[in-house]
């Protein structure tokens, strides 16, 4: 397995840069926040993978998960939008650009809420970006209150018990057509990191929901999103290893206990399965699979669902190869004939 | 009663032979659904092709089937195409509405109706015409299921006996409504020669309407607003369209996707545009939002709704300073109600679109041409001042067919604003100006540059985009004088963008002390009304908005009149206000005429007002 290149990596990556270089402002989240682990796996995958970090365009809405954007790959360009709406800058840019790599971050109430609808459709779409929910079933920036993917009968600090059942993101994205649907847990590093690398080698919408605690709202006794809890009930259900594109290291694997699946880009993804026969490219096992870990209350992370040969957004529209941005005007203004054709029918 | 009226009423019906020629207005009462729309284009592109100019206005409901709709063609030796109050000839085909349509024609009208509702005993002072169409359609349309729509068709016939309309301009406006369709084009005319050679049998005009041929539409198109704002945006090179489906602006996203498949590809059939129907206005306007930022041109449309709903994102815009443009096809709103109804409903709340403090420029086309010229506009403009900038078009003008030259072709190229591309570019901005600062104004018009995602391999190209607390260099700040600073400057851009902006088109020279400043749709009607005022020795002069932020243009009209009436298709005298506030010393001489019942302006509205203020 290569799972292990990650610590052993060298001082600059394949396109020369250091890890700095993939670096950004110094965090203002509270201290211990499970977003800053997840903020520093992104950093580490961008630099693993020699992304070019100018190309890479960074979005978010509002929350505390939507500030980390400029917490990292500060060489390319970030976009603070508003609340719940970053799918929707993404897919602009994308169609402007599609020589980007964009990658959005988001939180629970900015994705499972009041961005319900945008991320409904941009999975539907299939944007090619990468979509990671910073989750920790709080509302942090105002201060502590549910979110929609707080765990039924969770409890506040203040005491306040949720009521209403947690909406699942994974499930509603395999549901929509997602083609790379992974849950992870910021405690969990190494799984978390091969997975955003699979993230960056897939194209079309990947979405990865990470538990990501709240030190200062959520990480109590009652929570079932707090440190305490996720470490105690996080059940992997694979061991994930990456092999990207460039790396020319062949592995052997056992069929019986491994699984591979090659992604867009030519990189490869190795799991070795801790379910039996679980199969992350079928679509009901997947459903099955999360049905099942709600009613036990199981917390299982890894690659849910993947499916890499999925067109994306951009390829069912047939945009031309150079980037709409880039078109010179002759590209882009019809011809005097072709006035002249649209005014003669219309006399 | 309005001197119009006086002047154009016939005399009693059957009275006599005095003709009313080439000035009249045709009203086709019919049920939605019925599929009358294709015999209202016939019967208007005869006109139009007899040489006399002609507007057609469809009067619809929020419905597909069922409710009633008209339809008013109207001709215009003097080529005024405004609404016309009166109705000289009505087509009754809707039994729904009959009763009422024929109740409130003036007197002398011409009354076409189905023979079975027996309606002639309900006036004496109109011409009526019974027509057995049920009869007729049965007799000359074989196939019992194009009869419902076939029966419009006789209409077409009588109406062109009526009227001494040329029967080959009618065949050819058939021929090319139902272009390349054969056999719908026999079965059509025959249905209308029906009509023709029965009405020529069995009525006897007693009316006084009837065309003529003129010489003054050779050359001419017809186009609605919509698809002429779409042609502006195809040559304006649009490459991102997010759009969300919204009465009366979707036309316009429709015609755009047309004319793209055909005119906008590459050599290898690679479309040079991308289109996305959105989920919701929000997310149309964040596409855009987003397409701009990354460096496409890119628009939305929409009607009021849909900016209500794009509020936010437009302030975002206005303070990440990122190109947009924004089509409000304006209608009445919200909910039910009106909304396939026109009104300049959105002007001063689209101003001013956010919260927080922000201004916006307005682009305000008062004619099918202007919809082409200043959508291309719009988007130089969005570009220039990095900023969204909205196409201020209405109901009437966008869905009603207008009469125009054909659009020129555009000369200059395109401004794409103050954009650094390169990195030799980026090299040259550092050594002029030492550093790239985001908002920094480095040239004193209040317009910083930009660099765009993913196109400078530089650490210094690379900034982040977000809302109002923001550094020159774009770094985050809550400090009090960097958002003073920040809102200072934005303010000098708009300054800047008042030098910019299409300036008021102004038509003085009588020597009147009243001048009439009007916006829009308006135009048509009170180019009538300025016509029938000077024919009554009341002269105006005019000025007609193109824009929002005002230009030096308006405060200097002004100070040259005593009295100023500012037209408003709304109730709360949008426009009115907006130059009260920002018109300078004299806009105490502003007074206002609104016209908000929902159907286009007509020019007796704008007469009466103006009469009624001279009186005082």
């Amino acid at each position: 397995m290569s799972t292990t290149r990650e610590t052993s990596a060298p001082a600059t990556n394949r396109a020369g840069l250091t890890v700095k270089d993939y670096g950004g402002l110094k965090s203002t989240l509270c201290v211990g926040c499970g977003h800053d682990v997840i903020t520093r796996q992104i950093t580490q995958a961008f630099f693993d993978m020699g992304t070019p970090p100018y190309k890479v365009a960074k979005l978010s809405g509002i929350g505390c998960s939507s500030k980390t954007t400029a917490y990292f790959a500060d060489r390319g360009h970030g976009f603070n939008a508003v609340h719940g709406r970053m799918p929707a800058v993404a897919t602009g840019a994308m169609l402007a650009n599609h020589s980007l790599l964009a990658i959005g971050v988001s939180g629970d109430g900015d994705t499972a809420s009041i961005g319900a609808g945008q991320f409904v459709h941009m999975l539907r779409r299939n944007v090619p970006m990468i979509y990671i929910v910073e989750n920790n079933g709080v509302y942090g920036l105002t201060k502590g209150q549910f979110s929609a993917t707080a765990d039924l009968g969770s409890k506040l600090k203040t005491g306040v018990v949720n009521d209403l059942p947690a909406i699942d993101l994974c499930a509603m994205a395999i549901e929509l057509g997602c083609g790379y649907v992974a849950r992870s847990f910021s405690g969990d590093m190494k799984q978390l990191l091969a997975l955003i690398k699979g993230a960056i080698a897939h194209r079309g919408t990947s979405l990865l929901d990470v538990i990501s605690p709240c030190v200062t709202f959520n990480n109590h006794e009652d929570s079932t999103k707090s440190y305490k809890w996720a470490k105690e009930h996080e059940e992997p259900i694979q061991e994930i290893g990456f092999i990207p594109y460039f790396d020319e290291i062949y592995v052997e694997y056992d069929p019986g206990t491994t699984q591979d699946v090659a992604l867009h880009d030519g990189s490869h993804i190795r799991l070795k399965k801790l379910r039996a026969d679980y199969d992350p490219t079928d679509k009901n096992a997947a459903f099955g699979l999360l049905r099942e870990a709600q009613e036990k209350h199981e917390f299982l992370t890894g690659l849910l669902y993947v499916e890499p040969t999925k067109k994306d957004f951009l390829s069912l529209l047939g945009l031309p190869a150079q980037p709409l941005s880039t078109l010179p005007l002759e590209r882009v203004r019809p011809a005097r004939e072709a006035l002249a054709q649209m005014m003669e029918e219309l006399k | 009663m309005s001197v119009v009226l006086e002047e154009k009423a016939p005399a009693e019906a059957g009275s006599g032979p005095q003709s009313i020629v080439n000035d009249f207005s045709i009203h086709v009462a019919t049920a939605n659904g019925s599929g009358s729309q294709s015999s209202n284009n016939i019967l208007m592109r005869a006109i139009f092709q007899m040489g006399i100019p002609v507007s057609g206005k469809n009067l619809f409901p929020s419905n597909i089937q069922g409710l009633p709709t008209w339809f008013t063609i109207r001709a215009s030796k003097d080529g005024f195409i405004a609404r016309r109050r009166d109705i000289g000839v009505l087509i009754c085909m809707n039994p729904e509405t009959v009763h009422e349509d024929v109740r409130t024609v003036h007197p002398g009208a011409a009354i076409i109706y189905e023979e079975s509702l027996k309606l002639d005993s309900s006036r004496r002072d109109v011409s009526f015409y019974p027509v057995p169409f049920q009869k007729l359609v049965l007799e000359l349309v074989q196939d019992g299921k194009l009869r419902r729509l076939a029966v419009n068709m006789i209409y077409v016939g009588v109406a062109a006996w009526l009227l001494k309309i040329d029967m080959e301009e009618i065949r050819q406006a058939l021929a090319r409504q139902f272009k390349g369709k054969e056999k719908a084009v026999e079965i059509n005319w025959t249905a209308i020669r029906g009509g023709y050679d029965w009405a020529e049998k069995n009525l006897r005009k007693t009316d006084p309407f009837r065309v003529e041929r003129m010489d003054k539409t050779a050359g001419k198109i017809i186009i609605d607003g919509n698809a002429a704002a779409a042609i502006g945006c195809v040559m304006g090179g649009v490459q991102v369209l997010a759009w969300y489906p919204i009465t009366p602006s979707s036309s316009l996203a429709e015609s755009f996707i047309d004319y793209c498949r055909r005119f906008r590809q590459d050599e290898d059939g690679a479309p040079t545009y991308a289109i996305v129907q959105a989920e919701d206005e929000l997310a149309a306007a964040g596409m855009v939002l987003g397409a701009g930022w990354a460096g496409a041109r890119a628009m939305t449309t929409t009607s009021g709704p849909g900016i209500s709903l794009m509020s936010e994102f437009v302030g975002l815009g206005y303070y990440a300073e990122v190109p947009a443009v924004i089509v409000d096809v304006q209608r009445v709103g919200p909910s039910t109600g009106l909304p396939t109804r026109t009104m300049q409903g959105d002007i001063f709340s689209t101003y001013n679109l956010s919260h927080g403090d922000a201004k916006h420029i307005l682009l305000i086309p008062g004619s099918v041409e202007e919809c082409y010229l200043l959508a291309m506009e719009a988007f130089d403009l969005a570009e220039r001042f990095q900023t969204p900038v909205f196409l201020m078009s209405d109901l009437d003008l966008g869905m009603n067919n207008w009469m125009a030259d054909p659009f020129p072709y555009p000369e200059k190229g395109i401004d794409r604003g103050k954009v650094i591309r390169t990195e030799e570019e980026l090299q040259s901005h550092v050594r002029r100006f030492q550093e790239f600062g985001r908002y920094k104004d480095v040239d004193g018009d209040g317009i910083p540059y930009r660099t765009l995602p993913g196109e400078i391999d530089n650490p210094t190209a690379a900034y982040f985009t977000r809302g109002s607390g923001h550094t020159e260099r774009a770094t985050y700040s809550e400090k009090p004088e960097d958002y003073e600073r920040n809102m200072d400057r934005l303010a000098r851009k708009f300054e800047t963008a008042k030098r910019s902006v299409p300036r008021p088109v102004i038509e003085t020279g009588s020597g009147s002390r009243v001048g009439l400043i009007a916006y829009g749709s308006s135009d048509f009607a009170v180019q009538e009304a300025r016509h029938l005022l000077s024919r009554k020795g009341i002269p105006v002069d005019y000025l007609r908005l193109r824009a929002l932020p005002l230009t030096d243009d308006v405060p200097e009209f002004l100070a040259s009149h005593d009295r100023v009436y500012v037209v408003d298709q709304n109730r709360d005298r949008q426009m009115y206000d907006i130059l009260r506030l920002e018109a300078g010393p004299d806009a105490f001489k502003l007074r206002s005429i609104r016209h908000y019942n929902g159907f286009p302006l007509d020019a007796e509205t704008v007469l009466e007002g103006i009469e009624a203020g001279e009186k005082n």
